[in-house]
């Protein structure tokens, strides 16, 4: 470990960090939490959800796709911030069709545990309804539109873990959608399989291995048994998800 | 296979799919699978240029493709008539549908770059301009002839402006080749410091120092380095790049050129909106002229080595291309998403390579200042803003058109020699601009107070300026890219919300809503777009508070939607229409 | 004594009465909670038109004009009104029908479906209209507290009537969030 490590304050923490690392990476890396759905290390920031938007002065940013320079003052849980967290989640949730008590992701869905963390009691705005296509045509997987946020884990997964362009997003505004790589546009024909990680990455219900729900009792679930806020929580989330597929 | 025709474009994903579009009247999924192969992109990339460009449809369109701009400055909802429904209603066609003989497709879509012209439309991407409700008679006649385009009347195609105020640059006698030869005798470095020291920001109105961003460019580490021109001019109100293409364009090109030598590039792009496609043969004439006078092309201006040539792409119908990243993703084939910065285009831009992108009115200034001095730019605007700006003024005023204009210039002065009588607002820098009633005219143009891309919207006060506001919110809702969450949820929001609040079945809770989502939009969106969606709302509640307030519903919560409404499709299915059918609207 | 009882109504609307049964598993807490508060118009009491109350909690979503008119009843008549569970906060399970229009719907129950007799969309007068979606009650009225779950647990109530009657504002505890 450098002596000279350089550092930036976050909520009157120091916190070291690499040159070329984003406050996001530097922060986990210093077991500090700042909340986000997008992101997933290893994988390539995007920050497209803008929870882990954090303010640098007057500034907002986002904390996944933001190098961390020496010396600035970043603040993150702060009253502002969260918020805005909590009315961005809101809009995660009435844009598509969360209905949780239905959801075989329940209790294991972090945008679910985001909404726990950020203490949502209603969806504050009108809930839009969408229709979207559901496509069960996968014999393993299944691919329940109505949940996805948008986060392109998957999309991001499929091409830099898995070397597969399974996912891709198509549509401008609130037309945008989870599209498939293949000649159908249905997931039996991509070459996705249950053990990829764009196959198990999905923060929410829109990608689920079939014929594994509501296997993991009431009380052992995830979030049960986790805060979202807990550090590494991604390995218990692709641990859980790895068992589900091996389990089928 | 692809017939690759008489275009002399290069075989650029969105030209390929323009070209099946033209063809075909649709892009059919076989036509995508048959171009992912060609260009060896996944299909889902193909599918997903498709989906974002609202020029490329997937159902068959009619032999007519009418896009009708819905820009307010146009008027072409005025007076108690709007020619767009009278229009769908002359031609019994559903607007946004193709009527189901395949005759005619009738879009809307938004400004068109016509605003001095009256009302517009584009018929298979020409101009009508100057649409009134007899033309609009004699309009559907044509179609329903099936009359050729080019027997159509021709003062419909007017498309030229009129320029009714010249300064610095409008009255430079350019001429053709000084800029690059200035350029090459006194070498990049003295060029460089020459627009670093004039003070020459960019036009677009971000207003980023030119001179800054070249060396920015120039310094950067890169295999290549690319000039790209931002033709892509999007927003509401603005057609002096318009005028500028079809007037000034080989200025524009030795701009792009002298620029090209400064940095060390060889290869630039002009990105031309969808909607100025009818501009094409102009500019590739122009630019087969620039190359036969060593403008461009090899050993430009004889001086050996320099080789620099552009390319034009042309978009499709997405407004957020015109944000530099996006432009630059929209040039490499994809859909214009918006890019995290840093890193900026200067150090990675077109294919990861240092890139200056630029508006067409700062290349055009660029070549001028080269050949003219700092100083003389200097001579005019003020310390932060020097230079004059070319302005497209429309709306309600009596000389619509092209004004050049020294930075630091009032509203009100503007507003008096446009011939604007009676004025309660304008548009400045349009919809992403500022909104300003008569208590801030005394306010000046320039990046210190009132910047702009030189959108200058004149409403009178007989507009209604809550139509004029949702307006620009539906704009903004219909152009977001759907990238990050407070843009793609949040500008549906404001829409909903302000049509409830418009109506009149809005409350002081409504209004509430309003602002907050507008605070949030504007301060967490992913890019310039999300940031400046709000700004037509909030700017009216600051300075119109009484077009909300007057609305107002008597009671203190009202319900997101009409009940006795929501009831009426069970009361078809039922045929009932008993009192127990019925609820009070709540409103 | 009985004047200072705070007067509670409930209600389910487009919901399974599970809020209800959850209501109930406050056990023998109810007893406790009965010495500060008594029932008007409920399922509970079969009492079928509401009076002035204190605290109105609605369970289940807006399904049809007959869910409307109550609702706005016990808008009218409720100083506080609290959106109890999934259903009445978001629409829940039967929202999952506004996948599907109104005529989709109907023609599939009533027309299309297997071993239907006599397949007619029923028009009777007596019959509530259905909306053309399920709408969350937030839409309709104004709403002061919510209690997410389902359903919410017999804590959450328990919690929720404790701060009430300290006349305190009620906050849910974050570790009592839960949707499911």
């Amino acid at each position: 470990m450098p002596t000279d490590q350089q550092s930036f304050t976050l909520d009157n923490c120091k916190i070291p960090f690499s040159p070329g690392q984003t406050i996001m990476d530097a922060a986990l890396a210093a077991k500090t939490y700042i909340p986000h759905l997008c992101h997933f290390p290893g994988i390539s920031p995007q920050g497209n959800c803008k929870l882990c938007t954090v303010k640098i002065g007057t500034r907002q940013v986002a904390a996944c796709t933001t190098l961390a320079e020496p010396d600035i003052v970043v603040e993150s849980e702060i009253q502002e911030l969260t918020d805005a967290r909590r009315a961005l989640t809101q809009m995660l949730f009435i844009e598509g069709n969360h209905i949780c008590p239905s959801c075989e992701k329940t209790g294991n869905c972090s945008l679910q545990a985001m909404a726990y963390h950020l203490g949502m009691e209603d969806n504050h705005f009108p809930q839009f309804f969408p229709q979207r296509e559901v496509d069960a045509s996968h014999p393993q997987i299944w691919l329940d539109r109505d949940r996805c946020i948008l986060c392109s884990l998957c999309v991001r997964a499929s091409q830099e873990a898995d070397g597969k362009h399974v996912f891709a997003i198509a549509g401008r505004g609130l037309d945008a959608q989870l599209i498939v790589n293949s000649s159908s546009g249905k997931l039996a024909e991509s070459d996705l399989a249950p053990e990829d990680l764009a196959a198990r990455i999905c923060p929410v219900g829109a990608i689920l291995i079939k014929e594994v729900g509501y296997q993991t009792p009431i009380g052992q679930r995830i979030f049960d048994q986790h805060k979202i806020d807990e550090i590494g929580l991604e390995q218990v989330i692709l641990a859980h998800n790895t068992t589900a597929t091996r389990d089928e | 296979m692809q017939k690759h025709g008489d275009t002399p474009l290069k075989d650029h994903l969105l030209h390929t799919l323009h070209m099946i579009q033209q063809r075909e009247r649709c892009i059919t999924d076989e036509s995508i699978h048959r171009i992912a192969a060609q260009y060896s992109l996944p299909v889902s990339q193909v599918r997903a240029v498709v989906a974002f460009y609202a020029f490329f449809q997937t159902e068959p369109c009619g032999d007519y493709h009418l896009f009708f701009s819905n820009c307010p400055a146009c008027g072409y909802e005025q007076a108690g008539q709007n020619l767009l429904q009278m229009l769908a209603h002359k031609l019994n066609v559903q607007i946004g549908q193709t009527r189901p003989d395949g005759r005619i497709s009738l879009h809307e879509t938004s400004c068109i770059g016509m605003c001095d012209h009256g009302a517009s439309l584009l018929v298979n991407g020409q101009p009508l301009t100057g649409l009134e409700s007899a033309s609009i008679e004699r309009l559907a006649n044509q179609i329903e002839t099936a009359a050729p385009l080019h027997n159509w009347p021709q003062d419909w195609m007017h498309t030229d402006s009129a320029v009714h105020k010249t300064n610095l640059l409008l009255e430079d006698s350019f001429v053709p080749g000084a800029g690059l030869r200035t350029t090459l005798a006194r070498g990049t470095d003295a060029a460089l410091e020459i627009i670093t020291h004039s003070g020459l920001r960019g036009r677009g109105g971000a207003g980023f120092a030119t001179g800054r961003k070249w060396r920015l460019c120039k310094a950067a580490a890169g295999d290549a380095r690319y000039v790209v021109c931002n033709a892509d001019e999007g927003e509401p109100g603005t057609f002096k790049d318009r005028w500028l293409l079809q007037q000034q364009a080989e200025r524009v090109l030795e701009g792009m050129a002298i620029c090209a030598f400064i940095i060390g590039a060889r290869q630039g792009f002009l990105y031309l909106r969808g909607e100025y496609r009818y501009l094409l043969p102009h500019l590739q004439t122009t630019l087969a002229q620039q190359r036969r006078q060593g403008l461009l092309g090899k050993n430009i201006g004889g001086e050996p080595g320099f080789e620099f040539d552009v390319d034009i792409v042309i978009g499709a119908g997405a407004y957020i291309c015109g944000e530099e990243s996006a432009l630059i993703e929209s040039l490499e084939g994809k859909p214009g998403i918006p890019r995290n910065r840093p890193p900026f285009p200067v150090t990675q831009g077109y294919l990861g390579q240092p890139t200056v992108v630029n508006n067409v009115e700062t290349f055009w200034a660029a070549a001028s200042i080269i050949v003219n001095g700092a100083d003389w730019f200097k001579s005019v605007g003020t310390p932060e803003s020097s230079g004059s700006k070319l302005l497209s003024i429309s709306g309600d005023c009596t000389a619509p058109g092209i004004y050049e204009y020294p930075f630091g210039i009032t509203v009100h002065q503007i507003l008096r020699e446009c011939g604007a009588m009676n004025t309660q607002a304008v548009q400045i820098g349009g919809p992403a601009g500022t909104l300003i009633g008569r208590a801030d005219f005394q306010r000046k143009i320039g990046f210190e107070d009132l910047s702009t891309g030189g959108s200058f919207m004149v409403f009178g006060e007989t507009r209604d300026m809550m139509t004029v506001v949702q307006n620009f919110t539906k704009f903004f809702a219909h152009e977001s890219c759907g990238f990050c969450t407070p843009c793609r949820v949040g500008t549906t929001l404001l829409k909903h919300n302000l049509e409830k609040i418009a109506t009149g079945h809005g409350t002081h809770l409504d209004i509430q809503t309003l602002r907050e989502t507008s605070n949030l939009v504007q301060r967490y969106a992913h890019c310039g777009l999300g940031h400046t969606a709000a700004n037509p709302i909030l700017n009216s509640l600051q300075s119109f508070p009484e077009i909300f307030g007057q609305r107002l519903a008597a009671r203190s919560f009202t319900p997101n939607f009409d009940l006795d409404a929501a009831l009426s499709e069970a009361r078809r299915l039922t045929r009932r229409d008993d009192s127990k059918a019925h609820l009070d609207s709540g409103y | 004594m009985n004047n200072s009882k705070l007067k509670l109504a409930t209600t389910s609307l487009a919901g399974c009465f599970g809020c209800h049964m959850s209501f109930l598993d406050m056990d023998e807490r109810l007893e406790a909670l009965l010495e500060h508060a008594s029932f008007d118009r409920s399922p509970l009491t079969d009492i079928k038109t509401i009076g002035n109350c204190d605290i109105g909690l609605i369970e289940g979503g807006v399904c049809n004009a007959e869910n409307a008119e109550v609702l706005r009843q016990f808008r009218a008549n409720c100083r506080i009104l609290v959106a109890v569970g999934a259903c009445a906060i978001n629409g829940g399970v039967p929202a999952m029908r506004n996948q599907y229009s109104l005529q989709e719907c109907l023609e599939e129950v009533y027309l299309h479906g297997t071993g239907i007799v006599n397949p007619r969309i029923p028009d009777d007068i007596e019959l509530p209209l259905l909306l053309d979606k399920v709408y969350p009650v937030g839409e309709i009225v104004k709403i002061d507290y919510y209690l997410p779950g389902c359903p919410p647990s017999a804590d959450t109530f328990l919690h929720f009537f404790e701060a009430l009657l300290q006349g305190k504002t009620p906050e849910l505890p974050r570790e009592t969030l839960h949707y499911d």
